[in-house]
């Protein structure tokens, strides 16, 4: 088909319109350099005082300098740990009784009004029973991260579970598959890419609950620096810290995105 | 109810003084009293207009559904829940999309109902039957797609595959071919008439297509809705190795007009369309 003056392609801004895979990078780096321009632009003129904004060349030196005296590395694996193990705990417990809560109508009505009614609770306002019952190790901090997780994960998984297509599982039925060959064969091969997803957008979820969770008696910790760098207004720290948090993020979160393509093959086909 | 008759001929479906209502703060009356025999080796089509309740009668014979009153009785025990002798296609959504279509095919051999006192010989018959059923469904080179890579009318030849795997006594059908463009469900029709001749199960096939309905079917049961109940059994007088072309005779044409008449008659249309000639003459006046 001729390309020329005459053709039918709709332009960039139509509804919903197609757009070419170099355009979509071109917005993105976009999207991505205007901030950090606008960033340095704002930082190196001099209107806004150091303290209120570093300049981006002395955020990447104050980096540079956590990296090489103040254990950066340390602080940054300690941080993973716990947000790992706070967003694994709940995965735990939270994949199987999703699972029930999704497929037997009792066990919904016993525990679903209940995590609703939870999960509005702000997990900050937990710190100080959590302080009384775990104590000040790094249980609490893994504890705070649990609670900002698990009840919004329940939930997600449940709600995964519940979106398997009936046809899938009646079709089983009347194939003569009992009710643990159903959850087996069906239900779970079935909410699995979903699964997969609720677990890659809660572990964001658990990043947010770091510096609340680092609150807690903590003296190492990404979110543990970006308090103290708080009490010596050093604010380049602070920027360092957030954009470290971010970029790690978006690391864990391309993760998830690989293995999902790697798992759920079938998923991916262009027909 | 004479005696001869319960030593020949047992039906392999008996639907007996069925009844359904959908329970709630204003119950439904789904179904009324519906007697109904499926011999061995019949093709039954149930159509009716919307809301007659032919789907929720199928689902009740499938097991998927329960019934308030009344019986069945499937291969001379009453139902109660699914089970493998009644396998079920459905319109869509149906197939596993994490299985290619050889393991979609296979799956019921996944199931221990299948796997009692196996033998190895078994197994081979089995793996055998699946390369059979794919290639009875014309979908040889299929083997390792996945549904996402097949047509519509392909998925449903892997799900009929997949449901006759078993060899099921009888196998039920709600409005399999209902999604499928026009073309592809006359290929569909052929397709599921040579299966019925060789594998020589029992079929009862829910549509709201008439002229499916008389193609496929050896009695057409027509539903009538508010409260679900039969109205009328129309024998068909077509005998085995119908092609397309029986479409286009007066037979054919004549009992197509009578059923769907029939529905429209039970189905309270007739009085919409007198209103919209009412409207439709109002408005031509005012024009005047």
């Amino acid at each position: 088909m001729a390309r020329n003056g005459n053709s039918a392609r709709p332009g960039l801004w139509s509804i919903r319109g197609p757009m070419s895979q170099r355009r979509y990078w071109i917005f993105a780096a976009i999207g991505l350099l205007v901030p950090i321009a606008a960033w340095w632009l704002i930082a190196t003129s001099g209107f806004v005082e150091k303290v209120f904004m570093p300049a981006p060349g002395s955020v990447w030196s104050r980096t540079m300098l956590w990296l090489q005296e103040d254990n950066l590395l340390a602080d940054m694996g300690i941080s993973i740990y716990r947000v790992t193990m706070g967003w694994a705990l709940s995965a735990v417990i939270a994949l199987p009784l999703g699972l029930l809560i999704g497929t037997f109508r009792p066990v919904q009505a016993l525990l679903e009004p209940l995590t609703d009614f939870i999960r509005y609770m702000p997990a900050v306002a937990f710190i100080p029973l959590v302080m009384l019952w775990i104590g000040i190790d790094e249980g609490s901090k893994i504890a705070i991260i649990f609670i900002g997780t698990f009840f919004q994960m329940v939930l997600m998984v449940a709600e995964d579970v519940r979106r398997v297509p009936s046809a899938q599982i009646e079709a089983a039925q009347t194939m003569g598959a009992t009710r643990g060959e159903i959850i087996k064969l069906v239900l779970l091969p079935s909410a699995k890419p979903a699964l997969l997803d609720t677990m890659r957008v809660t572990m964001g979820w658990a990043w947010t609950y770091l510096v609340v969770a680092e609150l807690v008696a903590a003296n190492s910790g990404l979110g543990y620096a970006i308090l103290k760098a708080q009490r010596f207004l050093q604010t380049d720290k602070i920027f360092a810290g957030i954009i470290l948090i971010g970029l790690i993020g978006l690391v864990i979160d391309q993760l998830f995105r690989l293995a999902h393509r790697k798992a759920f093959p079938w998923m991916h086909l262009k027909s | 109810m004479d005696a001869s008759k319960v030593v020949t001929l047992a039906p392999k479906i008996r639907v007996r003084s069925l009844g359904k209502i959908f329970e709630g703060p204003r119950p439904v009356v789904a179904l009324e009293d519906i007697n109904l025999d499926v011999q061995d080796n019949e093709f039954v089509t149930l159509v009716g207009a919307s809301g007659c309740g032919k789907s929720t009668l199928l689902r009740i014979i499938g097991g998927l559904e329960y019934h308030t009153s009344g019986e069945v009785i499937a291969g001379g025990r009453a139902i109660s829940g699914p089970g493998s002798d009644r396998a079920m296609v459905f319109q869509h959504y149906s197939l596993y999309p994490w299985l290619n279509v050889i393991d979609n095919i296979r799956f019921s051999r996944r199931l221990r109902v299948n796997r009692e006192d196996l033998t190895s010989a078994d197994v081979e018959r089995a793996s055998g039957r699946a390369d059979a059923l794919l290639n009875l469904m014309g979908l040889p080179s299929m083997a390792d797609a996945f549904p996402s890579q097949l047509s519509g009318g392909m998925q449903q030849r892997v799900a009929i595959a997949r449901a006759l795997m078993p060899r099921p006594e009888i196998l039920l059908m709600d409005e399999p071919f209902g999604a499928l463009d026009a073309q592809t469900r006359e290929v569909m029709h052929d397709l599921i008439l040579h299966v019925f001749r060789l594998e020589k199960s029992t079929i009862v096939f829910v549509t709201h297509d008439v002229e499916e309905a008389i193609y496929l079917g050896q009695r057409v049961v027509l539903l009538a809705p508010r409260p679900g109940r039969i109205d009328t059994v129309y024998k068909v007088p077509f005998g085995a190795g119908r092609r397309q072309e029986l479409k286009h005779t007066r037979e054919f044409l004549d009992m197509k007009k009578e059923i769907l008449e029939r529905i429209r008659e039970t189905s309270g249309m007739k009085t919409d369309t007198d209103l919209l000639e009412r409207m439709s003459r109002a408005a031509g006046q005012g024009e005047e």
